[in-house]
């Protein structure tokens, strides 16, 4: 599938974002949320920030951003709609909780009522995100029950790296409990173990579709190979779904993105924890990045490693 | 509304003879003459006249070579939408611009909803949708909706273009959920199928697949000492009778 920038963006930064807002909801409704507008601000208007972004991001992808509104229509059948109804819902939940929070302190009913609706709210953005791709047959990488866990743990990981990193500047990390740098790091590693399941599991997933079911032939040909294609030059659906040109880097790519996060991001979080003070924060800021781009080489390959079934009208033995 | 009707009244669909075709093109053309001139707005072309020359198109004829067991054969294989019963590019719109009429099966896209997300052409495993490049609205097959319903076109008009020109007769039109049609019944005397039948989609159209080749048909070629040894023109000829 073709990697768009636009979606590799949205999914990214989006999922950082509602990954960091689910935190948040979370120190809300425990009343873990440290004191200090500064903190609050920070925290909460880098999470809603980098929401917001991803959001904008998936809009450049529509041919008719104007008409974007229509999307949230169709809730009852289509993930993508879902995903637009839920992260609006979201985000207003987390404006009031950040209000909340800066109006009337951290400890208050009113930032434990938002932080159930957020924390809750950012996830099923997550999974509706996730399921927009989990839902479609036609590209069996997607079509697995690895889509969601991937999705969700790198969404929580990358959140709670940006949050420890956010926390850290304004001092508050040390003063919010601990197990918000180590459930980021239990995220980290629960992502890095999905994700490597998700490869191995698509490397030996057994095909379910060949050439000759595309054009009815099973059982009255063995095998069927192009001979001349519909049209003189690449098609729409071609550059769409048929996507081929870097899939040979893939090895390497995978290689960067798991040093990305595991030699990186996880050393970087653990070190900052022991060492404290502005150190600290710089190395979280340096895992928080480190984490984020991660995610965008294993989005990359997220889509460009995708076989959807229509290359079995060109060429494709099976899929 | 982008969920599925539950039933449709009727499933209006072609049948496609890939014994009969010949890969003309003629139904691609067809198709792309009459929705670029029909009710809605033109299926664009880029760089028409250039060397890199695309454009968005409906119906799509692939040429493979295919083998059974008796060799290798060539097979037209025009492809398009297949109006599914269980659509995916219908419950995956987030604007409701994809849907499946309920009177007849037939799925379309309403243009002036639709926010080019791509998201349907992502679903279909048969590449049935194109992207309108220039509208950045998605388009595909309508069945031509806009002929089968037109009372001011002559009865024998009023059947998808591509059926109306095929030259060979490979493609049939008609209700595929009554199983007295003229299609349900040839779709049973040919054992026509659903492509790519695990999908899940339950396509309505059907293809007829090529017929066998009748067994006395002579072998293809035949190499070697014993193609060395076999006498040609006249003695072949007698020695072949002599030996059936
Ligand atoms: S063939 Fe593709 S576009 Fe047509 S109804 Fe089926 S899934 Fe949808
Ligand atoms: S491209 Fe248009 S018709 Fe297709 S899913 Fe998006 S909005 Fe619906």
């Amino acid at each position: 599938m073709f990697p768009a920038r636009s979606i590799i963006l949205f999914t990214t930064l989006s999922g950082a974002g509602f990954g960091a807002l689910a935190w948040l909801g979370l120190l809300g409704l425990a009343g873990g949320l440290p004191e200090g507008i500064p903190t609050a601000l920070l925290a909460g208007g880098l999470a809603i920030a980098l929401s917001v972004a991803g959001l904008v991001a998936s809009t450049f992808h529509l041919r008719h951003p104007e008409r974007a509104w229509r999307a949230f229509s169709q809730w009852r059948s289509s993930w993508l709609s879902r995903e637009g109804v839920f992260s609006v819902a979201t985000l207003g939940a987390a404006l009031a909780m950040v209000a909340a929070w800066m109006l009337c302190g951290p400890a208050n009913w009113a930032v434990t009522v938002a932080g159930i609706a957020t924390l809750l709210g950012a996830l099923a953005t997550v999974v509706s995100t996730a399921m927009i791709y989990r839902s479609l047959w036609a590209v069996p990488q997607w079509h697995n029950g690895w889509t969601v866990p991937v999705f969700l743990a790198l969404a929580v990981a990358t959140g709670g790296l940006v949050l420890c990193a956010a926390l850290s500047w304004t001092g508050a990390l040390t003063v919010s409990p601990a197990w918000l740098a180590i459930g980021t790091l239990l995220a980290l590693f629960a992502a890095a173990v999905a994700k490597t399941c998700a490869w191995n599991a698509a490397s030996h997933a057994v095909p379910a579709s060949d050439t000759p079911s595309a054009l009815g032939l099973s059982g009255r040909a063995a095998s069927a190979h192009p001979l001349e294609a519909p049209h003189t030059s690449e098609t729409w659906l071609q550059h769409e779904m048929a996507y081929r040109v870097a899939r040979r880097h893939a090895g390497k790519l995978r290689r960067i993105a798991a040093l990305l996060g595991l030699l990186v991001a996880l050393p970087a979080l653990l070190l900052a924890l022991w060492l404290g003070g502005l150190g600290a924060s710089l190395l979280l800021t340096l895992a928080a990045l480190a984490g984020l781009a991660a995610v965008l080489v294993e989005r990359w390959l997220f889509f460009a490693e995708a076989r959807h079934k229509v290359t079995l009208y060109y060429g494709a033995e099976q899929v | 509304m982008t969920s599925l009707p539950e039933s449709t009244q009727r499933k209006l669909g072609l049948v496609i003879d890939l014994d009969t075709c010949v890969g003309c093109h003629a139904c691609a053309v067809a198709c792309k003459q009459w929705n670029d001139t029909g009710v809605v707005a033109p299926l664009s072309d880029q760089n028409p006249y250039g060397t890199e020359a695309s454009g968005t198109w409906l119906n799509r004829v692939h040429s493979f070579e295919a083998r059974d067991d008796q060799g290798g054969f060539a097979l037209h294989f025009p492809r398009s939408c297949l109006h599914c019963d269980n659509a995916p590019c219908v419950t995956v719109c987030p604007t409701g611009a994809s849907y499946k009429r309920t009177a007849d099966g037939i799925v379309l896209v309403d243009e002036d909803l639709c926010i080019g997300c791509g998201l349907c052409a992502w679903a279909c495993p048969y590449g049935a949708r194109e992207m309108d490049e220039s509208q950045g609205v998605m388009k595909k097959c309508t069945l031509c909706a806009d002929r089968i319903d037109n009372q001011h076109l002559p009865v024998e008009d009023r059947v998808p273009a591509c059926v109306r020109t095929c030259p060979t007769s490979a493609r049939h039109f008609g209700d595929l959920g009554d199983p007295n049609s003229e299609v349900s019944l040839l779709v049973a005397a040919r054992g026509g199928v659903a492509l790519m039948p695990e999908s899940g989609c339950a396509p309505t159209n059907r293809y007829l697949p090529p017929r066998e080749r009748r067994s006395a048909a002579a072998p293809v070629a035949e190499t070697g000492e014993a193609a060395a040894d076999a006498p040609g023109g006249f003695l072949g000829w007698l020695d072949r009778v002599l030996s059936a």
